[in-house]
């Protein structure tokens, strides 16, 4: 018995004429936590397919508990080989209860017929008392939150006799509390002798988590090492391939100057009470605060999705109403939503119609049909601005990386030249390199002093080192407001954490 | 109880009993022999099709073909046997119909399965074959004399109510106890077989229910399959109530199935649906479409109130999502996370 629970050597995987990976090694010692880091695109997604025998490697080994694989390894015999993935979506069923979850995949792989109800309650409190939690069995899956599905998808998978649990960025969705309750779990898996895969990007829980780490850009090794030996500035560079100064926004205000958007005593019924702030010309205000705590309604009655009970809000000193997102649009408030696939982007749609949809009105040729040379220019004005890596203008954005789609999202709003822009987690599921994109572009916007912008985000470090004032809400009001000068991440947190 | 506030099964029971409680103070009529055993009799056929919608809406599929796979099979069936002069036994022609049934109904799924095409689509152009088939190929018309056995089935009774006052009476006919053998099959599949499980599981996430390795293309044909089983039993059930065989005596029976189905819970998007449910809702339609006449109502005004009560159906269920939604974001504001979880703590 050696004690490598899965090798991977020299994998090499071609999708047509892209490199998605080039000679790829992986080690994982049993009951170790790894971290597979890297940004988008950067193959982790392909190689945790390779390991879970999805796709066929065109080159390279995989071994898994001193079992070398062959060419003919597929998603039957990684089960049986003990690996089991949890994909970003979890593959669980929303319409039945928490038991039937856990209990039917496993009763469908013993070729069962029949369903004996008593037995699939006690399968699902074995898989519960295994990984150290209790749950109630009886609850429909779509009444829970995403951190309950992702524990209901772990107790299943750790029913297979797992070696090996790969999990995919399993905590883009959770808060912090409920992170925290992951990370219990895995961490009570490693002591009963799992190994995880944990694959993320981001910093903090590499630190957290993981004894050792892996990262890969392009499709290549940069390194692997015991996260003891790393520092927040060295992964960045390992994950990046530059160096990312991390100096904060200084905000440059004078006297005098009129408040770009004022709000005050914004009320919503069941979301947020008496909200006041102002943003001057050249300001970044930051807005942060727990999932629940307000934000996300905040960001959604500015731009008139939710329309306030009561308030006034102002635009360069002129009270205006907005009651909907057409009067927002007409009021120049712009608005980045947090989930860009769903709300911000017409997936099937060409980048470059994606980018223009926003400010179609201004180009349409006098008798009213679409400029489309205008479409184009514009569309490659933004593209070198904010440098989005593309193919062609006339592909679907569903074809970008997280990055690139977010950076399409922020230009299609910037190209309305708004007085107001909301941005609310303008960097969900990017990776360190278009983050850094992203924050750069963001504090050029405010450079001309004529646009108000507003961050709401829950990565605290994002604020910080981007808005030069940081409002934190809490149940719907307004409990600090902070300078981001000689601000520091813990302090925050706690701030931001702190009952009140 | 907060459980069961949230299900249509409770709502359609409240007015079901609220129903029965009118029309037995208005007419006095409801709790007689007679008008029992009538409405029982009027739930034998919507019961079994309602059945079968509910598992193809469960599966997320929607089916208008039934109506003409039961009309074809019914009128193939009883022509054949008649003309043939058949006098053996009757469940013979029931099997022969729910066979040719299956195989027509199997069609519509393995174009849903295998072509990915839209059922809604796709039933409504094997009804419209199905229905062109009769008419032109079969040149149906009214077989009033029908074979032998299903004429006798036709006046076998499990009992007869006779009114003492008016000398009305009312048989119950003995295919009542296909009804109750129908409810058994379809309710033992649903709850305690993998098959039936895996119907929920399809519908629920047909991705997730691929990757947990079942055999989805199978799911979706079986479905259909069966819908086509019990229509071919249905339209023999039809054929042997009536006494007579009517081609045409179907027509837009699917929208009172689904209605049916629909009203007791059964949701349009997938993955929820009871047999319990479907039933409280033919037993809703079917004292809509029997009683209200006790009441002073015009019959014609049936329509009318059965539609009400869908859009109140759906109108609750969908109330009950937002307002969830609604409770969530608000118990959210009120207890901060760290709250939540020191509460739930102490719970256990």
């Amino acid at each position: 018995m050696s004690d490598t629970i899965l090798k991977v050597t020299n994998v090499t995987k071609r999708f047509g004429g892209v490199c998605a990976l080039d000679n790829v090694n992986l080690e994982l010692k049993k009951g170790e936590i790894h971290c597979l880091v890297g940004g988008n695109g950067s193959g982790k997604s392909t190689l945790i397919k390779i390991i879970s025998g999805f796709y066929k490697p065109d080159g390279g080994t995989v071994e898994i508990d001193g079992i070398r694989h062959t060419q003919k390894y597929s998603t039957m015999d990684a089960i049986a080989a003990g690996v089991q993935v949890i994909y970003q979506d979890m593959s669980v069923f929303p319409n039945l209860t928490v038991a039937e979850n856990i209990a039917l995949t496993i009763n469908k792989s013993e070729n069962k017929k029949l369903v004996n109800w008593k037995q699939v309650d006690e399968v699902a409190q074995q898989a519960f008392d295994k990984i150290g939690v209790q749950m109630p069995l009886h609850e429909l899956l779509e009444d829970m939150s995403v951190a309950d599905k992702q524990i209901v998808a772990i107790a299943r998978a750790i029913l297979y006799d797992a070696k090996l649990l790969i999990m995919d960025e399993p905590t883009t969705a959770l808060t912090r509390k409920e992170i925290d309750k992951l990370f219990e779990i895995v961490r009570n898996l490693q002591a009963q002798g799992v190994s995880i895969l944990f694959v993320s990007h981001k910093l903090d829980e590499v630190f957290e988590i993981a004894t050792r780490f892996t990262v890969l850009r392009n499709g290549q090794n940069i390194i692997t090492d015991e996260t003891s030996n790393a520092t927040r500035e060295k992964m960045t560079y390992y994950i990046s391939g530059r160096t990312i100064e991390g100096e904060n926004f200084h905000a440059d205000i004078r006297e005098g100057d009129t408040p770009l958007f004022e709000v005050k005593d914004l009320c919503l019924e069941n979301g947020f009470e008496n909200i006041s702030f102002k943003v001057m010309p050249g300001e970044i205000l930051g807005i942060t605060g727990l999932l629940g705590s307000g934000r996300t309604e905040l960001a959604m009655s500015l731009f008139g999705l939710y329309p306030p009970t009561s308030g006034q809000i102002f635009i360069k000193g002129k009270e205006v109403k907005i009651d909907s997102p057409m009067a927002a649009l007409k009021n120049k408030i712009a608005y980045v939503p947090e989930d860009r696939l769903t709300e911000g982007l017409f997936l099937l749609q060409s980048i470059q119609d994606n980018i223009s949809v926003a400010n179609i009105d201004n180009m349409c040729r006098k008798n009213g049909s679409i400029d489309e040379e205008l479409v184009r220019a514009d569309a490659e004005k933004w593209r070198d601005r904010l440098s989005i890596k593309l193919g062609k203008m006339e592909d679907a954005i569903g074809t970008l990386s997280g990055g690139n789609q977010q950076k399409v999202v922020l230009a299609k709003w910037l190209e309305t030249k708004p007085d107001v822009l909301i941005l609310n987690g303008p960097t969900v599921g990017v990776d360190i390199g278009a983050k850094y994109d992203l924050h750069a572009r963001i504090r050029e916007i405010v450079k001309d002093r004529t646009t108000a912008v507003i961050v709401i985000s829950d990565d605290v470090l994002e604020v910080i080192q981007n808005c030069n004032r940081i409002i934190v809400v809490k149940k719907g009001r307004i409990t600090d407001e902070l300078s981001n000068e000689g601000l520091d991440e813990a302090t925050l947190v706690s701030v931001v954490t702190s009952r009140s | 109880m907060k459980k069961l506030l949230k299900r249509n099964e409770f709502y359609v029971s409240v007015v079901i009993v609220l129903l029965i409680i009118l029309i037995q103070g208005k007419s006095g009529q409801f709790f007689t022999s007679n008008n029992l055993v009538d409405l029982a009799r009027s739930c034998i056929l919507p019961g079994i099709l309602t059945l079968g919608i509910t598992i193809e809406i469960i599966a997320h599929s929607i089916d208008v073909s039934f109506p003409a796979i039961a009309m074809i099979t019914m009128y193939s069936v009883t022509e054949v046997a008649t003309s043939a002069g058949y006098t053996g036994p009757v469940w013979i022609l029931f099997l022969a119909a729910a066979l040719m049934g299956t195989v027509l109904g199997s069609i519509n799924g393995v174009l849903a399965a295998w072509l990915k095409l839209p059922t809604l689509i796709i039933t409504l152009a094997t009804s419209s074959i199905y229905m062109g088939i009769m008419q032109g190929v079969l040149k149906c018309r009214v077989i009033a004399v029908m074979a032998d056995p299903l004429e006798r089935l036709s006046e076998t009774y499990l009992f007869v109510a006779q009114n003492k006052e008016s000398g009305l009476t009312s048989p119950l006919p003995v295919l009542f106890l296909l009804l109750i053998a129908v409810i058994i099959v379809v309710g033992v599949m649903l709850k305690y077989t993998m098959l039936g499980r895996s119907i929920y599981a399809f519908g629920g996430d047909p991705v997730s229910a691929q990757r947990a390795g079942f055999n989805t293309v199978f799911i979706q044909i079986f479905v259909f399959a069966f819908m086509g089983c019990l229509a071919g039993l249905g339209g023999m059930t039809r054929t042997v109530l009536t006494g007579s065989c009517q081609p045409t005596t179907l027509d837009g029976y699917e929208m009172t199935c689904i209605a049916a189905a629909v009203l007791g819970g059964t949701r349009l998007s997938g993955g929820v649906g009871t047999v319990k449910g479907s039933l409280l809702g033919v037993l809703l339609m079917m004292i809509v479409s029997n009683n209200l006449i006790l009441l002073g109502i015009p019959t014609y005004w049936s329509k009318f109130v059965t539609g009400v009560f869908i859009i109140l159906g759906i109108g609750i269920s969908s109330y009950q999502a937002l307002r969830a939604q609604r409770v969530l974001s608000a118990s959210v504001l009120e207890t901060a996370p760290a709250e939540k979880d020191a509460k739930e703590a102490v719970r256990k």
